[in-house]
């Protein structure tokens, strides 16, 4: 074999690049890996497949040991500032051995330690949280990929719908099929892609995160501003000198300004026009209509449908009636006739602009998708000879969780069950096995003085400028 | 460049790794004969890669009329394994994995009184079984679809899977073929003669040039698999069907014992006993 391992004009002119890093001195093609899949050509450069991906600030290290310190603005290169992630770690499940990298950096005169691994979560899920008020289906109905159950749908929170996807009883408690479609549909959210999962009884939802919910084909735009009864609260003001009554169409509480509180206070005349469904408090009204994905979510197209009746001793001609949707989306001017009927007339620009205003305060429609794992005994053995002392030592905050440079939320109680938000993680954050099971990155920094006193590897630490030094890496930002 | 890596896994195994080669370990027996055997896999570990890499040109090259001069112990290991299907494209590539598996193999049990050893070479595995003693390979194609029990008693000591979406590239659309056979490097080549017959036409089997991906791959311009969508279950069937005579062609040669072919969901499987699917999920 030819020790010239330089490549020919046209090898260069098409991208390929040499890798250096074995004997077998492959010759890789832009965007392939080599022979071993560790190494590919990324837009012309070499590059490990699986990086450790380094933090140029991540707001762990600040939070956790630089307070009153400025001095984290410094050079990624020298080692300064930066914080090693775990992804691209490449542990091995169960965890055989301290976790890969057992960092030590200096920091004004403190010895820290992040212990980076990859843990793989064989019980993890995600919650997902979708903000649409659109009917997406009845509490506990299942939650389906291609037909197999991942998950569930729970609590209607404030203006979103929270769904509960993953954990073990579908990873591995199901069918195999069911263990791999969801692990295929919990990596793919967390791998900020779009997933299409249909409920029970309800409807059909495009999931992605940071992304609006698309609801049976149509895309949600805007979180509603309040309920119906919150709507009228906030905007009785600038309605009250254009209109006669303005009925908020809403599935969970429909206002009606005349008879509500906001309306009572700037003394309106009842106007006389009375909505269906159960009066809960004056001008608040629950079920008007079916849920559906009409008006404020409701199955109503026609706006007029929840008008039950209209008194002929309170209403008069002329009244001039605003039926809005809580989001601003929807919305129609009414004139009563002679006969008391409502009858489509153009909106008077003051009207328009309160309308329009209702929309402005709607925030944008998101999906929201948080990880959830527990870290169990084996992936904290990986940490430290003492496991339970790892969980302590997070308990009493020496001890900070990151994954992939996130800080995590960690709940209280047993165990370190943590929660993060995947669309804050650097991406390519998340792999799997076919156990079924995900992998994610997980960092666990403490002082060095602590890290030795929880039984830690310490001996195995490595300084961050070695790292630098003797891995290929990536760098977000 | 990178030089060879030994760790010892948590549970005791034995991971050996250099370039594209990475090796799981694992004996057992008394505790000084396994650590004896773990020291003699290490030794000879050291300058496998490189050997190999130096008849690299030699080892890319089909095999036709005459058998290929080779020096290198695992070189000649790999010549041997696909010599006997040179009636269709092969190079001694398509045995490399085996190959190493059963080297590394045979120089860890030499000398030394093991119950049982493996060395899992990337799913492609040779093992060592003293008289009594077995083991079970799992087969995972999108989660653990078969096994195989192996016995002493039995004439295989090596087993193999290749498909199309596995790290060296095929020219048929198996999602897996394992094949059970005397050892890893016949049953490495094997696997690859059976995945490459798993094949059919259709407007949904996406294929390239080897070369188009990978400049050194020994495939050269042949056409190999980049994507395969979802297959009427007929066509499924007649690929299947393909590589199960193909399979049948190898047993009654003697050259395999065994072999399970999958693809989307839809299995085959050639030769009795010692392979069987899981159960369904």
């Amino acid at each position: 074999m030819s020790d010239d391992i330089s490549l020919s004009e046209a090898e260069r002119g098409a991208g390929i690049v040499r890798c250096d890093a074995c004997p077998v001195l492959c010759r890789i093609r832009p965007g392939r890996p080599g022979a071993c899949d560790r190494y590919a050509n990324e837009d012309g450069k070499l590059v490990r497949v699986d990086p450790l991906v380094l933090l140029a600030r991540p707001d762990l290290a600040r939070v956790a040991f630089v307070e009153g310190s400025s001095s984290w603005a410094g050079e990624l290169g020298k080692g300064e500032g930066a914080f090693v992630t775990g992804i691209g770690a490449t542990t091995t499940y169960p965890d055989y051995k301290p976790a890969p990298f057992i960092v030590s950096s200096k920091h004004d005169g403190v010895d820290m330690v992040t212990v980076v691994t990859e843990g793989i979560f064989s019980y993890c899920g995600v919650k997902v949280k979708i903000d649409t008020d659109r009917y997406l289906g009845p509490e506990q109905a299942a939650v389906r990929v291609k037909g197999e159950a991942v998950g569930h749908v729970t609590t209607a929170e404030y203006g979103s719908q929270m769904l509960s996807l993953g954990g073990v009883h579908h990873l591995t408690g199901g069918s195999k099929k069911e263990g791999v479609i969801t692990c295929e549909a919990l990596l793919a959210l967390c791998a900020r892609e779009a997933v299409e999962l249909s409920i029970d009884d309800g409807s059909t939802v495009v999931v992605q995160a940071n992304k609006p919910p698309i609801v049976n084909g149509t895309r949600e735009e805007r979180m509603r501003v309040g309920c119906g009864s919150a709507a009228i609260g906030m905007f009785a003001p600038q309605w009250k000198d254009h209109v006669d009554e303005v009925i908020v169409v809403d599935d969970h509480i429909t206002g009606v300004l005349s008879e509500h509180q906001g309306g009572a206070f700037l003394d309106m005349k009842p106007a006389g026009i009375r909505v269906r469904g159960r009066r809960s408090t004056p001008g608040r009204y629950f079920q008007v209509a079916e849920p559906g994905l009409g008006w404020g979510g409701t199955d109503v197209s026609d706006p007029l449908e929840i008008i039950d009746r209209i008194d002929p001793k309170t209403a008069w001609p002329g009244l001039k009636l605003l039926m809005v949707s809580t989001t601003g989306e929807h919305s129609a001017w009414f004139e009563l006739d002679k006969d008391l009927k409502p009858q489509p007339a153009p909106m008077p620009a003051p009207v328009r602009k309160v309308v329009e205003r209702i929309a402005e305060n709607c925030e944008p429609a998101l999906c929201t998708v948080l990880f959830m794992c527990g870290a169990g005994g084996s992936l904290r053995a990986g940490v430290t000879e003492n496991p339970v002392r790892l969980t302590r030592s997070v308990r009493d905050a020496l001890t900070k969780v990151t994954l992939g440079g996130v800080p995590a939320y960690v709940w209280p109680g047993g165990g370190i069950t943590l929660m993060v938000d995947v669309a804050k993680m650097p991406e390519k954050s998340f792999g799997y096995v076919p156990t079924p099971a995900l992998v994610a990155p997980i960092e666990f920094t403490l002082r060095a003085d602590d890290y030795a006193a929880l039984g830690g590897y310490a001996s195995r630490a490595v300084s961050l400028e070695d790292v630098l030094r003797g891995t290929k890496v990536r760098v977000d930002k | 460049m990178s030089r060879p890596q030994a760790t010892r896994l948590r549970d005791g195994r034995l991971h050996l790794q250099h370039g594209p080669i990475d090796l799981v370990i694992e004996a057992f027996g008394a505790p000084l004969e396994v650590e004896a055997a773990y020291a003699q896999a290490f030794a000879r570990f050291g300058d496998i890669l490189s050997t190999l890499a130096g008849e690299l040109p030699v080892l890319r090259r089909p095999v036709g009329v005459a058998h290929p001069l080779l020096h290198g112990p695992v070189a000649r290991r790999m010549a041997r394994a696909v010599w006997p299907h040179r009636v269709v494209y092969i190079t001694p590539m398509a045995a490399v994995a085996g190959s190493v598996a059963d080297e590394i193999l045979a120089a860890m049990i030499d000398g030394r009184a093991l119950d049982k050893a493996y060395v899992n070479n990337g799913g492609d595995i040779a093992f060592h079984l003293a008289p009594g003693h077995e083991l079970r390979a799992g087969i995972f194609v999108h989660a653990l679809d078969g096994h195989a029990l192996l016995t002493h008693d039995r004439p295989v000591r090596g087993i193999a899977t290749s498909g199309w979406g596995g790290r060296s590239f095929s020219r048929g659309i198996a999602d897996a073929v394992t094949v059970l056979a005397r050892d890893a490097a016949a049953a490495d080549a094997a696997a690859t003669v059976v995945a490459n017959a798993v094949d059919a036409d259709h407007h949904l089997i996406v294929r390239q040039a080897a070369t188009t991906l990978d400049p050194d791959s020994d495939l050269g311009g042949l056409q190999v698999t980049v994507a395969v969508g979802a297959l009427p279950v007929a066509v499924v069937d007649t690929a299947l069907e393909r590589g199960a005579a193909a399979a049948r062609r190898l047993q009654r040669a003697g050259l395999i014992e065994a072999a399970a072919l999958s693809l989307q969901g839809r299995w085959r499987i050639e030769g009795q006993g010692a392979l069987a699917q899981a159960e369904a999920g």
